[in-house]
């Protein structure tokens, strides 16, 4: 390979990378700031945790951050099971009515602007309470349908390109050998496929836990997620508790991440050896 | 795949029953949703709850009125700011979907180049972002740009500039945010592409007395069409109709008309001309969306 190009290749890498990092890297390093000006570092009284226990103490920030934990463990487990449906089906049965009209409802949530798909969704709450009772006001229910629906799109593709690329031939041979379609897919499929799964309801629960569009739509009164409260203060500038709660979301992300791809790597290797 | 003597064994109702329930959840929660948009785009503003009047009435016995009204869609065409934030959408998401291409082609093809190891290592590197919160993202923005913020301090600091530059609130932050936040999003699809590529086409070429550059212009460019384009559409098509970013990062005078439909709704509650927005922001989407759709199909099969 050309010398000179891979100069060029690796400073666009390099620059790339930069530009991804340093912005999440300024948000760690001014968490640790004692100043209320936040990008003003306050050399005397840094570091310091003040902001830190100022985040833990702050009820709002507290009781939002509740309320996005039930919505994203809910709506990831829902999620993680109609992904999983949809992923097996459009990969598994190539021929079925509908199939098309599912592959597109499956791929149209994934680049629908959200505040297209928050409005939709709360008119059709507003209907269906006017001719039918339910869902009789807007708050946890509705915001957890409304990001089921659209984290259940990332679910399916993320299973469905993992049901493309292992060989059914280990299915087909545990129903020649007369296990039934339901046990074959909890014994062979489910198994395989699985490290696609918790991805799928990990990528659901980051989805729903960071979404604040759709949420702002479908929430009702005293429903307010994590991601709603922050935009309330971001709106009128920088605040360094919001610091920490991104220093805090990045390092739980980062270890999450590190530890699933390891595990999956090393999952990987023993499926290739085996 | 499963031959058709083993398909009929899994046995049609059970195969019904697994795609059934996400075909019906979609349907009634994806699809049915947008007939009602499209409803009440058509239907009168009112100061009730909810703030818009029926569109279908029974007046007295037996008689049905249909009453529907385009009035929302002759206001938008009427007033030059709703044609103007449409436009400036369509500028904004095209000129950011460029440069995300210029910054992260070359990066897919420096992952896609790397030994497989490090690969794994830069491909988590470009996942993780897309894993802490977006919101969060775009606001470390805001602490770099704003008059007495990062970036100004280091030019100040190094004396390039004497007195702070006006960054945030500016078309220019909102470009920043946007090919920020949307950058993983184009790496990945072009990452997938480029990986199947088979590099020997290059070094023949080049062993054919092809430069680098004729090369690269020749060969990768025209083979890794389909990751562009998958890698553009999942900007661009988002990016129109973005609010979080120019909410944040714009300032007032940045019109999105993703903002413009977010103020209708929540400012005017004029839901009727909200939902009037939607509809020609959908109509103006769909086709970039079956074509992106048309491409991932082409991918797809091309793997196989």
């Amino acid at each position: 390979m050309n010398y000179r190009r891979t100069y060029f290749i690796l400073s666009c890498l390099a620059f790339g990378f930069a530009f991804l990092y340093l912005p999440i890297l300024s948000m760690v390093v001014f968490s640790f700031n004692a100043s209320k000006l936040v990008t003003v570092w306050d050399a005397a009284h840094s570091p310091t945790l003040k902001w830190y226990y100022a985040l833990l103490s702050n009820e709002e920030i507290l009781d939002a951050a509740w309320i996005s934990l039930k919505v994203a463990v809910i709506n990831a487990s829902g999620a993680v099971i109609l992904g999983t449906l949809a992923g097996f089906g459009l990969a598994r049965f190539t021929q079925f009515r509908g199939r098309f009209t599912l592959n597109a409802m499956t791929t149209a949530p994934l680049v629908m602007p959200e505040v297209i798909t928050g409005l939709s969704l709360l008119l059709l709450f507003v209907a269906l309470e006017q001719s039918i009772g339910w869902p009789a006001g807007r708050g946890i229910t509705t915001m957890t349908i409304a990001h089921m629906t659209f984290s259940m799109a990332y679910v399916t593709v993320v299973v469905q390109s993992r049901m493309a690329t292992f060989d059914s031939a280990l299915e087909e041979a545990a129903m020649d050998l007369g296990a039934r379609p339901l046990k074959v897919f909890f014994v062979i499929t489910l198994p395989i496929i699985f490290p696609a799964v918790l991805s799928g309801w990990l990528l659901a629960f980051t989805l729903s836990w960071d979404d604040l569009v759709i949420s702002s739509f479908t929430s009702g009164p005293g429903s307010s997620t994590l991601p709603m409260v922050v935009f309330s203060k971001v709106r009128l500038g920088v605040s360094p508790e919001i610091n920490v709660l991104a220093t805090i979301t990045i390092s739980v992300v980062t270890m999450m991440i590190v530890g699933v791809s390891i595990w999956m790597s090393r999952a990987a290797k023993i499926e290739k050896a085996g | 795949m499963i031959r058709p003597g083993h398909l009929r064994k899994v046995g049609v109702s059970g195969r019904g029953l697994v795609v059934a329930l996400p075909y019906l959840w979609l349907l009634l929660f994806f699809v049915v949703p947008f007939v009602i948009v499209l409803k009440i785009s058509f239907s009168d503003i009112d100061l009730a709850i909810p703030p818009y009047k029926p569109l279908i009435e029974w007046i007295g016995k037996n008689s049905l009125a249909i009453k529907v009204n385009f009035n929302n869609y002759a206001f938008l065409f009427t007033d030059p700011l709703y044609i103007h934030a449409f436009l400036n959408s369509i500028k904004v998401a095209f000129i950011s979907t460029l440069l995300c291409l210029i910054i992260g082609y070359p990066m897919a093809y420096g992952i896609a180049r790397s030994t497989a190891s490090t690969r794994n290592v830069l491909l988590l590197l470009v996942v993780l972002p897309f894993w802490t919160s977006l919101l969060l993202r775009v606001y470390a923005w805001i602490g770099l740009l704003k008059a007495n913020g990062v970036i100004n301090n280091v030019l100040i600091w190094f004396g390039v500039i004497h007195e702070p530059l006006t960054m945030l609130y500016t078309p220019f932050a909102m470009y920043v945010g946007i090919v920020y936040s949307y950058l993983p999003f184009l790496i990945l699809p072009l990452y997938a592409n480029l990986e199947k590529m088979d590099w020997q086409l290059l070094e023949a070429a080049e062993d054919l007395g092809c430069r680098p550059w004729q090369a690269f212009y020749k060969i990768t460019l025209p083979l890794s069409r389909n990751g562009i384009l998958a890698g553009s559409m999942l900007v661009f098509i988002p990016a129109v109709g973005e609010f979080v970013i120019p909410a944040l990062l714009g300032g007032p005078n940045a019109l999105m008309i993703g903002r413009v439909l977010w103020d209708e709704f929540f400012s005017n509650r004029a839901w009727p001309v909200a939902s009037a927005v939607a509809i020609l922001l959908l109509i103006l989407l769909v086709p970039f969306m079956m074509w992106y759709q048309s491409v991932q199909a082409r991918e797809s099969a091309g793997a196989r």
